[in-house]
């Protein structure tokens, strides 16, 4: 489904991405962790053209991200994506936010769209705030709305940046739940996080990333059991102690 | 208290001051627009990221700024009739000169008013697939005009005490009209009493509307 072949990126003379390859095949749950500063958010944002890259071949469902030919709108339309600090949009009421992308990208009428919005909230738990704003949502809440308006696209894959660093201990869970889920229903996901808990939960592998590079590409019972390189295991004992 | 004073005098030429009010009205409220839609369109071309048509409008930003109004005011009555051939009247050359002048400062107002705006609501609205101008219109201006109106506001109040400059070529705007009836009927305490009053109200009421408009974006 996600095939990232040999990508480079250079910021000047800093290279964040160095020959990265890696492969998502549909319905597989990846966790991508590493560092701080070690190109994992650049590398999923590479996947959908968020960021450009310089040298290498990424194609999702056969379709060369990097290809100027490609229509990078349309494709990304097809690829959900939640963020960090969950950037919904701040004018706009947790419906109307779900609602937007419907019908200006993929032409749905405002009934059918708004429909989906109410079924997807209903589904995340959060019915009762269809009509509040951002601002009057808890992180928690606020995150589960992105994800909604991500699903509301009917998207292929889904790719998470750090979901739930931004939000207070008592807060993950809930959105961790919303994704275990999502990945028990086959759906397919490049998740970067560093909650080992939901790797060992739902990913099928986890790839671990140093200095721009992938270091480590093993399956879960693999890298939880006997991570091949040091840097992993270093990286490992850190955050399980934490 | 205004026992020595006449105010039948504005009573008596109302007409004729109404058409001054009618001409500031007229000229503030086509230049506002006409200046905010090109401003809106030169902020825009400068944050596209094209590299020539950022400096273009970078030029022309900065060179209309160091200039005074009143010679791009001169300008434009003397150059527009002599460019297009046509013989165009005082007041679109004034409106024209006013439109792009106000344009150089409202551009860079609403280009203050988008780079407020996070880049990670570009990359969201991009992410979902709206185009460039999709996320512009519909993620980043409605966020960035909030953050500009008061800003915009106070560049229209000064543009419109601005069209009195145009007694320069010889229109009859509404302070220059009442000059006109102060010194005719020599009563100018009256009258410019009376032009401060007539600011005054629009100038309240334009914010009051602002006001409004603000409550309703806001949350
Ligand atoms: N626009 C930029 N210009 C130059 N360097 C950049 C730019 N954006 C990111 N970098 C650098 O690229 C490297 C990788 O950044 P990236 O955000 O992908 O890391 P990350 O693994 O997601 O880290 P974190 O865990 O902190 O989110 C970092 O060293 C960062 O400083
Ligand atoms: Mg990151």
């Amino acid at each position: 489904m996600i095939e990232i072949k040999n990508v480079s990126k250079w910021y000047g003379t800093f290279r964040v991405l160095d020959d990265c390859s890696m492969a998502i095949a549909k319905g597989e749950v990846v966790v991508i962790c590493g560092p701080s500063g070690s190109g994992k958010s650049t590398l999923i944002k590479c996947v959908n053209g968020l960021e450009p890259f310089t040298k290498g071949e990424i194609t999702v469902d056969g379709i060369s991200v990097g290809a100027r030919s490609t229509n990078l709108p349309k494709l990304r339309s097809r690829i959900g994506m939640v963020f960090q600090n969950f950037e919904l949009f701040p004018h706009m009421t947790a419906a109307d936010n779900i609602v937007l992308a419907q019908q200006k990208v993929l032409g749905r009428g405002a009934e059918e769209a708004r429909a989906k919005a109410q079924e997807l909230l209903a589904r995340m738990g959060l019915s009762e705030q269809a009509a509040k704003f951002p601002a009057q949502l808890s992180g928690g809440q606020q995150q589960r709305v992105a994800i909604a308006r991500a699903l509301a696209m009917d998207p292929i894959a889904m790719l998470f940046d750090e979901p739930t660093s931004a939000l207070d201990p008592e807060m993950i869970t809930e959105v961790l739940d919303v994704m275990v889920k999502l990945a028990e229903e086959g759906m397919t996901m490049a998740v970067v996080t560093h909650e080992m808990g939901f790797a060992r939960r739902v990913a099928h592998r986890v790839v671990f990333m140093d200095q721009g590079a992938i270091v480590e590409d093993a399956t879960k019972a693999d890298f939880f059991g006997k991570p091949r390189s040091e840097r992993a295991q270093l990286f490992l004992s850190k955050i399980l102690t934490h | 208290m205004f026992s020595g004073f006449d105010f039948d005098v504005i009573w008596r030429n109302m007409p004729f001051l109404l058409n001054g009010v009618w001409l500031t009205l007229q000229l503030t409220i086509m230049a506002v627009t006409g200046g905010i839609l090109l401003g809106l369109i030169l902020a825009v071309a400068r944050l596209s990221g094209i590299k020539p048509l950022a400096w273009g409008v970078a030029a022309y930003v900065n060179f209309l700024r160091s200039m005074p109004l009143i010679l791009v005011i001169f300008w434009f009555y003397t150059l527009v009739p002599k460019l297009t051939g046509t013989s165009i009247s005082g007041f679109y050359s004034v409106l024209i000169a006013f439109i792009m002048f106000e344009a150089a400062y409202y551009s860079e107002i609403i280009r203050a008013g988008i780079s407020s705006v996070k880049r990670g609501q570009i990359s969201a609205a991009m992410a979902l697939g709206l185009t460039n101008l999709q996320a512009m219109r519909y993620v980043v201006l409605p966020q960035a005009i909030r953050n500009m109106i008061p800003v915009l506001l106070t560049q229209s109040i000064v543009m419109l005490q601005d069209t009195s400059l145009v007694y320069v070529v010889g229109l009859r705007d509404f302070l220059t009209s009442a000059e006109i009836v102060a010194s005719r009927d020599n009563r100018p305490t009256e009258l410019y009493l009376f032009v401060a009053l007539i600011f005054l109200v629009v100038c309240f009421s334009a914010s009051r509307l602002v006001n409004r408009l603000r409550r309703k974006y806001t949350l």
